[in-house]
């Protein structure tokens, strides 16, 4: 015959594949990151830039030390590492010792996530896991607030940045209170366009609720997130805050005010979203997202801390296996499950 | 949560891959009588058919040459006028060797049809034109191969309340179906009306999807006037064409697990398969020859041909240019199609289409890193029958293929694989599943 015999590839169907993958969908989230991080350099100057390298570098170092320790190629090549890193990064108040957001990025990684057996095995947020490691063990510096939009902000450092290791920076007495701080502590109500765009103090990236909508719904649009996460964790909040609200608006604060202020917005845009520590099943992931929510809310109003986030997205982490199992779907000629 | 058949003319979930319908307005056409062909005796489920022509014998084009071995079997018929050159085991698209007869094609014949003689269609009643559909030799022509007329014998105490036409053709690349139902319109309208006789179905409906408008409005201003065929568009969606899930966009009924869609009043049939049924039936003609989509990159002239039950690849492809210097060759759909490992398997009742993809596609489409799996869940939004893949990837990741039948309806996956197809880590689920199913039935064994 006259044909050349080619070299014939014997493959499984489907022969087709999808050009979306793991690393393009996580350079997505660094892309929706970036802005986040861009203004929290505008509002915090250079303590918050130099934080946010400190602490992502941190954590790939550890992630890269880590595979090649177990013997395997590195791993940085997926993005996972830089994006917990820098989504650590926004969680922290931009006064934070560097060497502190170092340890958080080094923990993130080495007890959150390569502890578990690198990406895909974790069942906490490695982000948070940093989090909640520093809250503990730092617990004065972690609530150190300093003022947005100092007007010396990009040529001088914050006072506590640069303390030396295994110090604790001296405690600033004009420290700025976030506005969570200002309602539970001193009674006092913000002003919500402010809040809404990202005037006043907290954490580096969680002050402007509008940018990170912007940014979050960037990704829920490309489909590189699944939006019911983030629509669960408001409407979850905003269900809870507002039923309170009702029995007391006096003593409780309306919905508005606890979705725009705090970590809500970030956490239920860039961390609950962690598809990692989320369930699967379209039943789970509601429920998933609603539990944080109300969990939030009742942290913040019961609890002895302003915030709650934090602690409702690593809770619900631990909960999402277990979600799972109570909501398998019923699958296509099978009789719906009696209850 | 899991709702099915809520959706518009459509069901939930699936997944929309490029359709690559590049050869939809390319007219059929017959491709040349190859110097041999290849006839296994297994090209359908069930029984092989039995030889009953012996080495050296001259068969003219339509004689029949292998019998069905009971009902659940197909007979064979000769594709040309040749002389038998032998019996003997032959390579086959599956891998190991099967029972084929060769035959010699006589090339300076002029390959008229010589075995058949008109029929009176009006006299057969239901069981005489189920007798006379296998006589025929037809399978599915979507893909299975299930013997057409074991699909029509529906068992006793069950009655049939719609015949379904399947034209939705959902696999990409493929435009067999959509050529047949705009060019053999009046032969799938006479074909639709045998089979309804067979089947005793009152109504039927007719599925084709949305990006086969004009064939859809042809067969609509064809229609007798009785009204008691329908046709209906559904969304153009992989895999909508699947039986099961037809029916429930059609219907609102959902076949049982495990069952057959008989169970709900249903009897499917590919629209292409009753097409050339309405060609042969009058004519006491068996199938020889059926339409093929060539496509994909590594073909020169892609399009869609009637071909020669038979004919080996490479004839095929020296027909129509093969130019990728390397590549993959699949027989059926990118999504459901086996790639072949050699070029001397021959085209049988079942081949929907040769697909020529050259490296440069494959590589495109699939990039060879496999991550660990991050939970995305997009698996549990692609699989049509509410499946878990993510869990059921994991348990065979861990071997354990007695919990992924027990607890996560293993056996009720058709391996669509539109959940390999989705997942961003690449990691082959639906191939994970097809070797649990493998397992499992050895543990039987």
């Amino acid at each position: 015959m006259g044909t050349k015999l080619p070299i014939l590839e014997l493959r499984s169907s489907p022969h087709m594949h999808t050009p979306l993958d793991v690393a393009t969908i996580m350079r997505h989230v660094v892309y929706a990151l970036l802005p986040l991080c861009g203004f929290a350099i505008y509002a915090f100057g250079l303590s918050a830039l130099l934080l946010i390298i400190t602490v992502a570098a941190s954590a790939l170092l550890t992630e890269h030390a880590a595979q090649r320790l177990s013997g395997k190629a590195t791993s940085l090549r997926d993005g996972s590492a830089l994006i917990t890193g820098l989504v650590l990064a926004l969680t922290l108040p931009p006064g934070l010792p560097l060497w502190m957001g170092a340890v958080a990025g080094f923990i993130a990684i080495a007890l959150g996530k390569v502890m578990f057996g690198g990406l895909g095995h974790n069942v906490f947020n490695p982000a948070l896991v940093g989090r909640a490691f520093v809250q503990v063990a730092f617990p004065v510096a972690i609530t150190t607030w300093h003022p947005a939009f100092a007007p010396q902000r990009f040529s001088t450092l914050i006072d506590g940045s640069l303390t030396l290791p295994f110090l604790q920076p001296a405690t600033d007495a004009v420290s700025g209170a976030t506005p969570l701080g200002l309602f539970k502590f001193e009674h006092q109500n913000s002003n919500a366009l402010d809040l809404f765009l990202g005037l006043h103090n907290g954490t580096l990236g969680e002050t402007s609720t509008l940018l990170i909508v912007v940014c979050g719904g960037y990704l829920a649009l490309r489909g590189f997130l699944n939006w019911r996460i983030p629509v669960a964790v408001l409407l979850g909040a905003a269900l809870s805050a507002g039923l309170f609200h009702l029995y007391s608006s006096q003593t409780y604060p309306d919905p508005g005010f606890t979705l725009c202020s705090g970590g809500l917005m970030l956490g239920a845009w860039f961390m609950a979203t962690d598809p990692v520590g989320a369930p699967v099943t379209p039943a789970a992931i509601w429920w998933f997202g609603l539990l944080i929510g109300a969990i939030t809310v009742v942290i913040r109003l019961f609890g002895a801390l302003p915030e709650g986030i934090m602690y409702a997205i690593l809770l619900a982490n631990a909960l999402a296996p277990m979600l799972d199992q109570l909501t398998q779907p019923r699958v296509y000629g099978h009789p719906r499950r009696p209850r | 949560m899991a709702w099915f058949g809520r959706q518009r003319n459509t069901f939930a979930r699936g997944i929309h891959p490029p359709g690559h319908k590049e050869t939809e307005a390319h007219p059929i056409r017959r491709l040349d009588f190859a110097p041999r062909l290849i006839l296994p005796l297994n090209q359908h489920i069930g029984k092989p058919a039995i030889p009953i022509v012996h080495k050296n014998q001259e068969v003219v084009r339509g004689e029949p040459i292998a019998k069905a071995d009971g009902l659940f079997s197909a007979p064979l018929h000769a594709p040309a006028t040749g002389r038998i050159e032998k019996i003997d085991l032959m390579p086959s698209v599956k891998g190991p060797k099967v029972q084929s007869i060769i035959l010699k094609v006589y090339s300076a014949d002029d390959q008229r049809v010589r075995y058949e003689r008109p029929r009176n269609m009006n006299t057969l009643n239901g069981s005489a034109m189920i007798a006379a559909i296998q006589e025929t030799g037809m399978v599915g022509l979507g893909g299975a191969a299930f013997p057409t007329h074991v699909k029509l014998a529906v068992p006793e105490g069950y009655a049939i309340d719609y015949l379904i036409i399947n034209g939705c053709e959902c696999e990409p690349y493929l435009t067999t179906d959509h050529r047949v139902m705009l060019e053999w319109t009046d032969d799938l309208l006479a074909g639709i009306a045998y089979v309804q006789q067979a089947c005793g179905a009152p109504r039927v409906l007719l599925g084709i999807e949305d990006n086969k408008h004009n064939a859809a409005a042809r067969i609509a201003a064809r229609l007798p006037a009785d009204g008691n065929i329908e046709v209906r568009s559904v969304r153009t969606k992989y895999p909508q064409g699947s039986e099961k899930l037809l029916i429930t966009v059609l219907t609102g009924k959902e076949v049982p697990s495990g069952g057959f869609p008989y169970q709900v009043g249903c009897v499917v049939q590919n629209a292409g398969t009753v097409a050339l049924l309405g060609r042969l039936l009058p004519r006491t003609q068996g199938m020889i020859e059926r339409v093929v989509t060539l496509s994909g990159p590594g073909i020169n002239k892609p399009g869609n041909y009637l071909v020669p039950l038979g004919t080996p690849m490479d004839y095929v492809l020296e027909q129509l240019g093969f130019n990728g210097s390397a590549g993959e060759l699949i027989l059926g759909g990118p999504m459901m199609g086996t790639s072949v490992a050699s070029l001397d398997v021959p085209i049988t009742k079942a081949v929907s289409g040769i697909l020529a993809l050259t490296r440069e596609t494959i590589t495109q489409q699939v990039d060879g890193t496999v991550y660990p799996c991050i939970h995305c869940g997009r698996c549990l939004q692609a699989c049509p029958l509410h499946l878990n893949p993510t869990q059921l990837g994991l348990l065979a990741a861990n071997r354990d293929y007695q919990a992924m039948q027990d607890r996560y309806h293993l056996q009720d996956c058709f391996e669509c694989g539109s959940c390999s197809y989705v997942c961003p880590a690449n990691i082959p689920l639906v191939q994970y599943f097809r070797i649990a199913k493998a397992m499992l039935r050895e543990q039987v064994a």
